[in-house]
């Protein structure tokens, strides 16, 4: 129903409405959970609205790459699970899919959120590989800003499991009282573009008809940790650094969650 | 699935490693219509065992191939979400996960009006989140919920459990330690209406005796559990005792 | 010899009932709607709510997909053209066709004419359902007043089983909605909505009807509604 939407929704944007009553720069309502899988590592259940994903951190050890011989690994992976929306199919990753793991890894690990180095048990030959599995529930939209807000908060209350370092043993049901190293929190934010008017926290609706995307991660410094633009349609320089500018205020109010 | 070292003894005092009878079930919350997007969904928590459901259909079966001209193609799977074990799952079926989605159609599908929906297809995915022994029973438990959330045409919801053996004692609802080191498993699926049953499995070694207790605990403890579906449902609806009559105009103008 | 038979009821009028639930035992009742009997007892096969009239135990649905029927009016999807009509998408399990000689009371002549000119693909139009096979080919008609192709608008989908609900007994709901907005809304048994107007009241009347759908059971409603409607 794009097509025969699109006017109305452009309308309505225009004027500075949504269909929910929000705002043009607006977020849902923000809900998470820490902690509701009691078998994984870290665990937080977003809902941005009536979107819901969940996050988990499961880790494990093995050998460190060649090119950071005394550096953990991370390793994101999401599915589009066809549980949390009809036109999701099961089967390989979908491009979409992909690309949400990816950016939500590229947010993660250019900021220094975690600090690898600390994850080393035996340089060149034993490092703590982190997991973290992206799980939608419920994709009524803006899946990017969810996962990402779920994959810190996951990471941020995880605990290393218990290591017996003499046998190379990891007890996975077993949690030591260690904390991940986490030592910033970027927050991913993702805007809309429809016929010139922008705006955030995207429903499905909306993003069916948006005709691009831009996600921005920042830290608390301000810093950008990583920029991804989606979509056929196209922006303004002048467009970029608006929406920098609100991604560290949005940013500011959604880290504000993590405590 | 990993698991650490096996306890010494699964029943200490005549009771089980987390304090319940031997013919007790886990604590269970039901909850429907969790999933706004799903035709019919459910999340069941039996113990740690947390199973979400969703159904999407009676809808067009594509794959064409796959559509029957006389019913419903039910297409169930089964999955276990990568950090819902100790060791983490690789995503994507396993051997072990297709099994269990054929044997949840076969429990579903005689509860199932499916020769109402000719050519169609009716998808039940079911994802546990959190694994702790039950989750074939217990995700039978949720699917019938989402399937009856869903307005599909049901002669009765399944209801689903499974009990053993363990330290040569026979217990219901049997939790990780009790499944992983247990002399015996039988899951069980029963139309509570009808007391017939959908699904039977057994792993283990069992006398006749045994089997026929087992049967008995699991099917008095399947009707338990089918009025928890029953209220779950209800309580979606929270009705209230002034209703509006629901029949407004049903061949209503239209413009 | 007398015979005795087992007449029980185990509902009332209004009562939530799910699929297996028993209704009554008893030759003397009638199964209606998602009623079932099985032997002597009656039971429910959705969920629903049990109405009683007497000795008719009809069980009406309060969820389900839209399964065609035939005068239903509908809104449907074009998703493709062929030489003999187009092909199209009602909320459906079930797709539907709406054949050449059916769209219009002109004459089409293809030499002359595009298809899409009448519907192109992704158009939505409103329709009737003039016919439907034993397994479920739906065949449409657009040919007279008022079914017509939709112009771009807001559109929603609600579950079919509260469309009466949200008609209204005499369509004073719908009323409801229209006056206070001043859109132009078009229902379609299916569970569309085609909603036209200034967009913000567009997004009213579509909020309105949301609200409709989800506490279509409960009582005071249409006080509900008429404070929102009213409200801005």
């Amino acid at each position: 129903m794009v097509e025969l939407i699109k006017p109305y929704m452009s309308a309505l944007l225009q004027k500075g409405l949504r269909e929910d009553g929000r705002g043009l720069l607006d977020y849902r309502n923000v809900d998470i959970e820490i902690n509701p899988i009691a078998r994984a590592c870290g665990s937080a259940r977003v809902k941005l609205g009536e979107t819901e994903v969940l996050v988990g951190v499961k880790m494990d050890t093995d050998t460190p790459f060649p090119d950071s011989p005394d550096e953990g690994i991370l390793i994101v992976n999401a599915e589009l699970a066809p549980l949390s929306n009809p036109d999701f199919e099961s089967g390989p990753p979908s491009p979409a899919a992909i690309e949400l793991a990816r950016v939500v890894d590229r947010g993660i690990r250019e900021s220094g959120a975690v600090d690898f180095s600390k994850l080393c048990i035996k340089e060149k030959e034993k490092v703590w590989v982190v997991f973290i599995d992206v799980y939608p529930v419920n994709d009524n939209g803006n899946l990017l800003d969810a996962a990402a807000l779920g994959a810190i908060a996951a990471l941020k209350h995880a605990l290393i499991p218990k290591y017996d370092e003499k046998e190379d043993k990891v007890f996975y049901e077993e949690l030591s009282k260690e904390k991940l190293p986490v030592k910033q929190l970027p927050i991913l934010t993702t805007f809309g573009k429809l016929n010139g008017t922008i705006f955030v926290d995207t429903t499905k609706r909306e993003e069916n008809v948006a005709d691009s995307r831009l996600s921005i991660a920042t830290l608390e410094n301000e810093t950008v940790s990583a920029m991804q633009k989606g979509g056929t349609g196209t922006f303004t320089e002048a467009e970029v650094l608006q929406m920098y500018d609100y991604s560290v205020e949005l940013g500011k109010k959604l880290r504000k969650h993590l405590k | 699935m990993g698991h650490a070292g096996a306890p010494e003894k699964l029943i200490v005092n005549n009771k089980r490693l987390d304090g319940r009878k031997f013919d007790e079930l886990r604590p269970i919350k039901i909850t429907a219509g969790i999933i706004p997007n799903a035709d019919g969904s459910a999340l069941i928590e039996q113990g740690e065992t947390k199973i979400m459901c969703a159904v999407y259909g009676p809808r067009e079966c594509l794959p064409k191939h796959f559509a029957q001209a006389d019913k419903a193609y039910l297409h169930c799977i089964y999955n276990m979400i990568s950090f819902s074990t100790p060791e983490r799952a690789r995503p994507g079926p396993s051997r072990r996960s297709v099994e269990i989605s054929k044997i949840i159609a076969d429990a579903l599908a005689p509860a199932i009006f499916l020769e109402r929906y000719p050519r169609t297809k009716i998808d039940v995915y079911m994802d546990v989140t959190n694994a702790n022994a039950g989750t074939r029973c217990a995700a039978i438990v949720a699917a019938s919920v989402a399937l009856a959330d869903a307005g599909i045409d049901m002669r009765d919801l399944v209801s689903a459990v499974a009990s053993g053996k363990a330290d040569g004692h026979l217990v219901l609802d049997m939790f990780q330690p009790e499944d992983n080191f247990g002399e015996a498993d039988m899951p069980l699926a029963m139309m509570p209406r009808t007391g017939e049953i959908t699904l039977l499995q057994m792993d283990g070694e069992l006398t006749k005796d045994e089997i026929q207790k087992l049967t008995e605990m699991n099917i008095k403890a399947c009707r338990e559990i089918y009025e928890m579906q029953k209220s779950a449902l209800r309580e979606k609806y929270e009705t209230e005792k002034n209703i509006e009559s629901m029949e407004g105009e049903q061949n209503g103008r239209t413009d | 010899m007398v015979e005795t038979t087992t007449e029980k009821l185990y509902i009332k009028d209004r009562d939530i009932v799910v699929p297996g639930e028993i209704l009554a035992e008893g030759m003397e009742y009638l199964p209606a709607g998602k009623a079932f009997r099985d032997g002597e007892k009656i039971f429910a096969c959705t969920m629903g709510m049990a109405s009683v009239k007497g000795r008719v135990l009809k069980v009406i649905p309060l969820a389900g997909r839209y399964m065609p029927k035939r005068g239903d009016v509908v809104i449907g999807k074009v998703t493709n053209i062929s030489h003999s009509g187009w092909a199209v998408e009602i909320n459906s399990p079930y797709n539907a066709d709406l054949n050449i000689g059916e769209a219009t009371r002109d004459y089409i002549d293809l030499a002359k004419t595009e298809m899409s000119r009448y519907y192109d693909i992704n158009d939505y139009m409103l329709a009737e359902v003039i016919a439907l096979t034993e397994s479920k080919f739906v065949k449409l008609t657009t040919k007279y007043r008022p079914y017509r192709r939709l112009s771009p608008g807001n559109i929603i989908v609600v579950s079919p089983t509260k469309i009466p609900r949200i008609i209204g007994k005499a369509g004073s709901m719908i009323k409801l909605l229209k006056d206070n907005s001043g859109c132009d809304v078009v229902v379609g048994q299916n569970g569309l909505i085609w909603i036209k107007g200034l967009p913000e009241k567009e997004a009213l009347v579509a909020k309105a009807i949301k609200l409709i759908e989800k506490e279509s059971h409960k009582s005071g409603l249409t006080d509900k509604i008429k404070a929102l409607m009213e409200a801005k």
